[in-house]
């Protein structure tokens, strides 16, 4: 027997799925071979992406895969016609670039929004195609026909719940969370019309009129799904998105029989599943908190006492503490993304170090508007990332730190966390920053953060508040350490 | 006929290797990983291929050929800034 003959054997099973049905030939071979070469291309590259030493040869080899398979798709026998193809590939390649090389750093979470709304509008597209075009309905089962209709539906509403998600991103729509009475009501309602849809398309695939209504639902529950989330939860939900966009890639690979699809789909999915348990964790939300999306509400701030007076002071004023502390703990958040203050701070970073100040940065896993966002920010800046520590590495050191400045962050430094149990954030871990011996919040105004709830930590007799913007105030103090030598 | 249970094995296993593979990448590098796997979920771009290349179903064409618009732009787009955010982490100082 030669060995050609049992790679064919082997193949066999994934090289139909390409094909969709039929005998195996050398050149459904060689596609089989692409997709199973950039299937291990796609696990070895999140593999490396594990270490910022290796990441880069991670993406390359992610690439590397995805090109491979674009080449099998293109060979591929059901491909006779290439000019829509190729239209196809330029356009995208044309909308690709700009998006990945002109967007500034700040505006990743919402970049990363969009290209969730563009991957999930394309599984869905698929989907929608076959079943107008491929399903012949005597003789197709009711579980791929399930299995469809729940791509579809979850492909439409990631579609136009990520695009919801850049509209509040890019602070085209507001930001506060939208709510109504009978929200969740209504929310789950249209969910259960639109599963109700795919469960009768299932059963009944010729009853056509009811898909556009899958869709409809589907799309509108993607609105309603992000119409009630506030920009603190951001985090939490791109990474829902995430998942929800790789679990219809993955749907789809079963129904077109292409386990390229659904290694890939899965992965992404996983990936997503990952981040928004770790998201979750940091803010103390449950998981079936996550999995239904109910997140974001807010409670009206419960009627305190008379406000403690908060102390202010000038940058002048801390650049001269700044310049005697032996340890700074910086607590980067979402404002200094919004004043893109990330250059300052580096400014400022420089001159503290060129005194032998030990500067650290402690990043809550929920910081900015997106996993990792403060890391890219300070990545940009040219800070290096070793100086960068996450919460429970750098927890134990606030109380031996002579200054922990906030920068923009609000909520992740609240002691009310920890012990306040009428707070929307009771339990949520949090940064300890006041347990250094000083702390300087930068912030633009006295108003209270996302979840609205006011800040003990401004209260403290220890804390001096610096109001203005994160990048007007961060500058003047590197201006200041700058004019003291 | 869709096999759903081979397909189902493939998927639990990718699912599980992806758990563990995710769950050790470094908290810093999460924004590159999410566009990283944004750019390897597009990979429905070669199923939209298929379809934008078939010529019996002028639907399967249009639905297609903008499937691959919306992939290929994550395709490129997502390798692109995964490379420009991972060249920005620098463990040492480069200015100086």
């Amino acid at each position: 027997m030669n060995p050609f003959s049992f790679l064919a054997e082997v193949t066999a099973p994934v090289a139909d799925a390409v094909a969709h049905a039929g005998k195996t030939t050398p050149e459904k071979a060689i596609v089989t071979a692409c997709f199973l070469f950039a299937c291990a291309c796609f696990v070895l590259s999140l593999k490396w992406l594990s270490a910022p030493s290796t990441a880069r040869k991670g993406n390359h080899i992610g690439a590397l895969g995805m090109t491979i398979a674009i080449v099998g798709a293109l060979l591929s026998a059901g491909v006779v016609q290439y000019q829509w193809i190729i239209l196809g590939l330029v356009l995208g390649s044309a909308a690709g670039i700009p998006l990945a090389l002109l967007m500034p750093m700040t505006h990743v979470p919402q970049r990363t929004a969009l290209s969730h709304a563009f991957g999930a509008l394309a599984a869905a597209l698929v989907g929608t195609a076959h079943y107008y075009m491929d399903f012949s309905f005597a003789d197709t089962s009711a579980v791929t026909m399930g299995i469809l209709a729940l791509e579809v539906l979850l492909g439409a509403l990631t579609f136009t719940g990520s695009l919801m998600a850049f509209g509040k991103l890019q602070e085209w729509l507001p930001t506060r969370p939208m709510t109504y009475k009978g929200q969740n009501i209504v929310n789950v309602s249209v969910l259960i019309a639109a599963l109700l849809c795919g469960g009768l398309l299932a059963w009944h695939p010729d009853m056509t009129w009811l898909f556009p209504i899958l869709i409809v639902l589907s799309l509108a529950f993607g609105v309603m799904l992000i119409l009630p989330i506030g920009g603190g939860d951001m985090p939490t939900v791109i990474a829902l998105l995430n998942s929800y966009a790789g679990m219809s890639a993955s749907l789809m690979g079963f129904v077109l029989n292409n386990k390229l699809l659904i290694v890939a789909g899965a992965l992404d999915g996983a990936s997503g599943f990952v981040l928004s348990i770790i998201m979750c964790k940091a803010m103390n939300r449950s998981f079936t908190n996550v999995l239904f999306g109910a997140f974001g509400q807010v409670q009206p701030p419960s009627v305190q006492g008379e406000k403690k007076p908060v102390k202010s002071t000038t940058a002048e004023e801390a650049a001269q503490i700044l310049e005697v502390a032996h340890k700074v703990i910086i607590v980067p958040g979402y404002g200094m993304a919004v004043a893109q203050a990330q250059h300052k701070v580096r400014e400022m970073y420089d001159q503290l170090t060129k005194r032998g100040v030990d500067v650290r940065f402690a990043i809550h896993p929920v910081a900015g508007r997106m996993p990792g966002h403060m890391n890219v920010l300070l990545a940009e800046a040219e800070i290096p990332y070793d100086k960068l520590s996450e919460m429970d590495d750098i927890n134990g050191d606030f109380p031996q730190a002579d200054v922990a400045l906030v920068i923009g962050a609000n909520d992740v430094v609240n002691p009310a966390a920890r012990h306040d149990k009428g707070s929307p954030i009771y339990g949520m871990p949090i940064l300890n920053a006041d347990l250094a011996k000083t702390i300087f919040a930068i912030k633009r105004s006295m108003n209270p953060g996302f979840a609205g709830i006011d800040n003990e930590l401004y209260t403290l007799d220890q804390t001096l508040m610096l109001f203005g913007d994160a990048k007007v105030v961060v500058g003047s103090i590197a201006k200041e350490l700058a004019d003291l030598d | 006929m869709p096999d759903i249970g081979s397909h189902l094995f493939v998927f639990l296993l990718a699912a599980f290797l992806g758990l563990e593979v995710i769950k050790r990448v470094s908290h810093m590098l999460h924004t590159p990983l999410m566009s990283l796997t944004n750019a390897i979920s597009a990979i429905s771009v070669v199923v939209a291929i298929e379809l934008a290349g078939q010529n019996h179903s002028t639907l399967g064409i249009v639905l297609g050929t903008i499937a691959v618009v919306a992939a290929m732009s994550n395709v490129v787009g997502g390798f692109l800034i995964t490379e420009r955010m991972l060249k920005m982490f620098k463990k040492r100082e480069v200015r100086q």
